[in-house]
């Protein structure tokens, strides 16, 4: 692996992002439109999941309240994108992203200072209120009915690009499948990087331990009010994605429950991984929609079909918490990790449960526990 | 990279009519409704209504030997889930119509997006003018209830001939649907209204809305609300020891749905909540479930104890069948060779003159998407409609209201199936 993709990180993430993009490629080129939407849609839910994970799993602050986040970009792009000529797609994204951080970094200042708990009560009234902001300001934001939003024309150097490389015409749906992996691609390496890099490890540091982190130096208010600031922001990218897949930003979108997925599928993913969040967003995508098609095919009444989704995701989530608790990511490591403990003779039954530990905390991207952390 | 000009040889849609999702055989429709979620206890049972009547039309040999198929998708009255769902219709199940979608802030989610992939948009479940007064912005959107608008009018105009020293209040849901109604009525009432209170969804607390009401002196108040806030308004009245006359629009005063909300808001304390609803004005613009000796009411009843699911005939059901009723003619009407163009033409031409349960005529035209034209006042006892006016037909606008009795006499074909020739 290494003699691929190299030693240094920089170089290790841009490789795997040449490569997700190549097969992001692929995969929306021998798909259909359908298929491309929900792809789209994988994007925004990764996207949002893998700044959530960051904050979580990293940071170890929790947060009920992304959805606010994401509703705070969704409708800056959607009031963006109402004029007759509006400015370029990476433009209002970009714009979406930095309203999104300046919520974040006041938000994150008073979270700062909470903890557990009450960091939880306080995220969780923001996903609550934030949503009733529109109906109040309904002359500029739309009230109930939301802001409809209307996708630019696919640019034609995009669409002849594509065509030139791939022989087939761009549709729109499959223009915003690019759209969002693109975005994703480089929201997971500037991610990476991060966590990899000095902050990660302060991130990391604050969260295992308070004490010991403040007398290495670490600013505590200071870690953690850039992590909820990261995290917001890819919140607000991933919002003005949805924005632009669900083609409307209304209150009715952004509810309690969009959090609240959210923070399960990072936790059914694998906390704080970004390979984690990604499958819980594909989780999020696809479950619905085959289980429903699954129990329609076995003859259930549409009603009947419907509710067979959300029992489904429930189920799931309890048996991952049940058997495998550091979620999906985590239990497959760990089961990888038990195998090579078991093929190497000679160590102990002890030895090997450490190393198994070891390998989930490497999970975390805890590989040096405590080491490298200088003053910040 | 001068090869670009390779974008050049991009096919050309075909110019010719789309026949997606039709067979010699079959045709495939779909639409969003809530299944699950806050919206679901009602609403869900729209699509049953709509699968009953299919069934029956198929059992008989289907439309121009077509079998009708129903795909029914659940968004939980989320936008974002309507557009996903109404991507999987349109990509992926490749729909031939959306029929009866439910719901402003969903539809409006995904209108554009048929209009844009060229997908009959038909009658949608929303009194909101938007599916049918720019019929050249979204040519393929077709509405189907009385608009909110017209309602207000007819309210409007009911209360100014029959209550004319009376003092109005507005009590109002805080979006298009109050809007369109508020508006409809300041055009015959706008001197009696003493007062106007707006409450959001979600926000169970009324009080503040109906003490302002109390204090201004209101003795009737107009409701453009749903059924939930019928039953808070009515409860936190009951409270404030407040009787002023209520008309509520035809949403919020499902008297069956309204009493069981009663009797769960009040956790008990009110037994018969339909009771409760006595003397209170509403309109009506088909014939539901409170009159089982019409005809179409048999027809229905006959429909649902033939084909229909669990459960009892409801006011949603029927409102589900009425709609499929409506389809089914314009199906008939687009004839043999069945395309998404054809059948949106053929409800512009023949729309108008479909005879079907509604009490008023549709406006379908080439220059209206609009509905059902009109609607009669009527007060409820004992969960029933007593009669007020005769049929009251308008359009939006400065329209004036007439008296057209000449839809309600429409009487459904023996064989419970419409007969409505090609065009």
């Amino acid at each position: 692996m290494d003699r691929l993709l190299g030693r240094s990180t920089l170089r290790r993430h841009l490789t795997l992002a040449v490569l997700g993009m190549l097969v992001v490629v692929v995969v929306l080129e021998s798909t259909g439109p359908f298929r491309n939407a929900q792809f789209a849609s994988m994007a925004y839910y990764g996207i949002a999941g893998a700044g959530l994970t960051i904050l979580i799993g990293l940071n170890g602050q929790i947060s009920l309240g992304h959805g606010a986040f994401m509703a705070i970009g969704a409708y800056t792009a959607a009031l963006m994108l109402q004029g007759g000529d509006p400015l370029p797609l990476p433009v209002i994204l970009l714009a979406a992203a930095l309203v999104t951080l300046v919520a974040g970094a006041v938000v994150g200042v008073a979270a700062a200072r909470l903890h557990g708990p009450y960091l939880a009560g306080a995220t969780l009234a923001l996903a609550v209120a934030v949503p009733g902001i529109p109906v109040y300001f309904s002359g500029t934001l739309g009230g109930e009915q939301g802001l409809n939003v209307r996708v630019p024309d696919i640019p034609p150097w995009f669409a002849d690009a594509v065509f030139f490389v791939t022989g087939q015409d761009m549709s729109r749906s499959r223009y915003l499948g690019y759209l969002g992996w693109f975005c994703l691609v480089v929201t997971f390496v500037l991610l990476a990087n991060l966590a990899r890099g000095r902050v990660g490890r302060t991130w990391r540091a604050v969260r295992d331990n308070e004490v010991a982190a403040e007398l290495a130096g670490i600013d505590l208010g200071r870690a953690r009010v850039l992590a909820f600031v990261v995290s917001a922001t890819c919140a607000g990218l991933a919002g003005g994605l949805l924005a632009l897949s669900a083609r409307i930003a209304a209150p009715s979108g952004f509810t309690l429950t969009l959090s609240l997925l959210l923070l399960s599928a990072i936790v059914l993913g694998g906390l704080g991984t970004l390979t984690g969040a990604l499958i819980g967003a594909a989780m999020l995508t696809f479950v619905p929609q085959l289980v429903t098609g699954l129990g329609q095919d076995l003859g259930l009444t549409d009603v009947r079909a419907a509710e067979l989704a959300p029992l489904t995701y429930g189920l799931v989530t309890m048996l991952v918490v049940l058997f495998a608790p550091a979620g999906i990511v985590g239990g497959i490591r760990a089961a990888a990790a038990r195998r090579r403990a078991v093929k190497t003779s000679g160590t102990s039954k002890e030895a090997r449960k450490d190393e198994a530990m070891d390998e989930i905390r490497g999970v975390t991207g805890d590989r040096h526990p405590g080491g490298g952390v200088r003053r910040g | 990279m001068v090869a670009c000009g390779a974008g050049e040889e991009r096919e050309e849609a075909p110019a010719e009519g789309s026949t997606v999702g039709v067979t010699d055989d079959s045709v495939t429709i779909g639409a969003h409704f809530p299944l699950t979620g806050v919206a679901a206890p009602g609403y869900s049972e729209i699509p049953s209504g709509h699968q009953a009547y299919y069934d029956f039309v198929n059992a008989n040999g289907g439309v121009h030997g077509r079998q009708i198929e129903f795909i029914v998708r659940d968004d939980a009255y989320n936008p974002t889930n309507t557009s996903q769902v109404t991507n999987e219709l349109v990509l992926s199940d490749e729909i031939f119509a959306m029929v009866a979608g439910l719901g402003t802030a969903t539809h409006s989610a995904v209108v554009d997006f048929l209009n844009g992939e060229e997908v009959p948009d038909l009658f949608v479940s929303s009194g909101s003018l938007q599916w049918g007064d720019a019929p050249a912005d979204r040519p393929y959107t077709f509405g189907w209830q009385t608009d909110y608008e017209s309602e207000g009018k007819i309210i409007g105009q009911w209360v100014a001939e029959n209550m004319p020293d009376a003092k109005v209040g507005l009590f109002l849901q805080d979006d298009d649907f109050g809007r369109d109604g508020e508006k409809g009525a300041r055009q015959f009432i706008e001197d009696q209204i003493v007062e106007v209170q707006r409450y959001q969804s979600g926000n169970t607390d009324v009080a503040p809305q109906i003490a302002a009401l109390q204090a201004a002196g209101a003795d009737v108040i107009l409701g453009f609300n749903v059924p939930s806030y019928t039953a808070l308004s009515q409860l936190t009245a009951l409270r404030l020891n407040y009787k002023p006359t209520w008309f509520y629009s035809n949403v919020g005063s499902d008297p069956a749905l309204v009493g069981s909300l009663l009797a769960r808001f009040s956790e008990g304390a009110v037994t018969d909540g339909s009771r409760l609803l006595d003397g209170v004005l509403t309109t009506e613009y088909i014939p539901g479930v409170d009159a089982p000796d019409n005809p179409w009411m048999k027809l229905w009843q006959r429909v649902w104890d033939e084909h229909g699911g669990e459960g009892e005939l409801t006011n949603y059901r029927v409102y589900g069948m009425s709609q499929a009723y409506t389809f089914v003619q314009a199906l008939q009407a687009a004839g043999q060779d069945l395309t998404r163009e054809g059948i949106v033409a053929a409800i512009e031409e023949h729309g108008g003159g479909f005879e079907g349960p509604a009490l008023a005529p549709f406006r379908f035209s080439a220059d209206s998407h609009m509905g059902i034209s009109g609607m009669q006042v009527v007060r409820l006892q004992g969960g029933v409609g007593e009669e007020l006016t005769p049929v009251l037909v308008t359009d939006i606008g400065d329209a004036p209201i007439e008296e057209d009795d000449s839809a309600a006499e429409d009487a459904p074909p023996d064989s419970g199936i419409p007969d409505q020739p090609a065009g």
